[in-house]
């Protein structure tokens, strides 16, 4: 019976949960986290090339990158009724760096490092604390404090719940979808790995990117809440 | 049957069920929701824009009691707190 729970550890080595690479002091540096910085060192590498020499006729590079931020600008816009450059650059940034990590998996090596539950609690500690980081810049300690009270008092305890299983369901879903995808394209490389997983992969594809906006949009509905601006 | 059998079997049933009763649910909600937002984008195509956003929305915390389901079938199959129990 003993070897009945080695093979259900051995499923552990499915290649998708992190492993640990090397440590430095007690903390576990995991493959997911260098992915993390792979991701961060292109991302950075190709905003600094691009906006190097900014100019009225952009080159190519500039294009993209302006109408990224274009359609960043454009949905905090539609959504928020401050101004929108306060929201757009922590923003952007996350949504870039969330769309960036769903689909490094698709590499051969690379493993997804949203797949880590640690990675994506981390971006949802982020998306945390913009929430009422906005909220006390834009009213103020005691107008932002107010908004618990709103409609009534009695609501004040499922307003505090919230703001915790909120976030943690941010993390959670991210989490699961990837892993997920993940998951099924490993399981189904070990059944026939010819073309079959080729149409999951492609689904994955998707998911990461929708995933990504979804995070994104959620954040900006968590701080249009903690606004509370009558529009 | 041994203790081991025993929690085994059950956890592999139950991480099944748990997809399963875990899927259909949200399954079933998704589906209505995407059926009602496009009933509405094809009375008023205008507001596709707000109405997709506000879908996105609902769908991915409807989405998301699917994933709680997948997640404690995770924690079932892969990370079961009760093995810990019968071997040391």
């Amino acid at each position: 019976m003993v070897h009945l729970y080695q093979e259900v550890t051995a499923v552990k080595r499915l290649n998708v949960f992190p492993e640990s690479v090397f440590s430095v002091g007690p903390a576990h540096i995991t493959d997911t986290v260098m992915t993390t910085w792979l991701i961060m060192t292109v991302v950075i590498t190709v905003c600094f090339l691009f906006t190097r020499k900014l100019s009225i006729e952009p080159s190519a590079g500039q294009e993209i990158i302006e109408a990224a931020f274009e359609a960043v600008e454009k949905t905090v816009r539609d959504v928020l009724p401050i101004d929108p450059w306060l929201v757009v650059p922590v923003l952007g940034t996350l949504w870039i760096m969330i769309g960036f990590s769903n689909l490094v998996g698709l590499l051969p090596g690379l493993k997804t490092p949203t797949a880590d539950l640690n990675t994506t609690f981390a971006f949802a500690l982020i998306s945390y604390s913009m929430t009422h980081i906005f909220g006390i810049a834009t009213q103020g300690y005691k107008g932002y404090l107010l908004h618990y009270k709103e409609p009534t008092w009695l609501l004040l305890p499922f307003h505090l719940i919230a703001e915790v299983t909120r976030t943690i369901a941010l993390a959670v879903r991210l989490f699961g979808n990837m892993l997920s995808g993940d998951m099924i394209a490993i399981i189904l490389i070990g059944i026939v790995g010819f073309l079959v997983p080729v149409p999951f992969d492609l689904l994955h594809f998707v998911i990461g990117i929708i995933q990504a906006y979804i995070f994104g949009i959620l954040t900006l509905v968590f701080i249009a809440g903690g606004i509370r601006t009558e529009i | 049957m041994d203790a081991l059998t025993v929690i085994v079997t059950a956890s592999i049933i139950s991480a099944g069920l748990a997809i399963a009763i875990g899927g259909y649910g949200p399954a079933r909600a998704l589906g209505e929701a995407l059926s009602k937002a496009l009933e509405s984008i094809a009375r008023q195509p205008e507001a596709g824009a707000q109405i997709m956003r506000t879908l996105f929305v609902g769908m991915a915390l409807i989405e998301s009691i699917a994933i709680y389901a997948f997640v404690i079938a995770l924690i079932i199959l892969f990370a079961n707190p009760l093995i810990g129990y019968i071997v040391k």
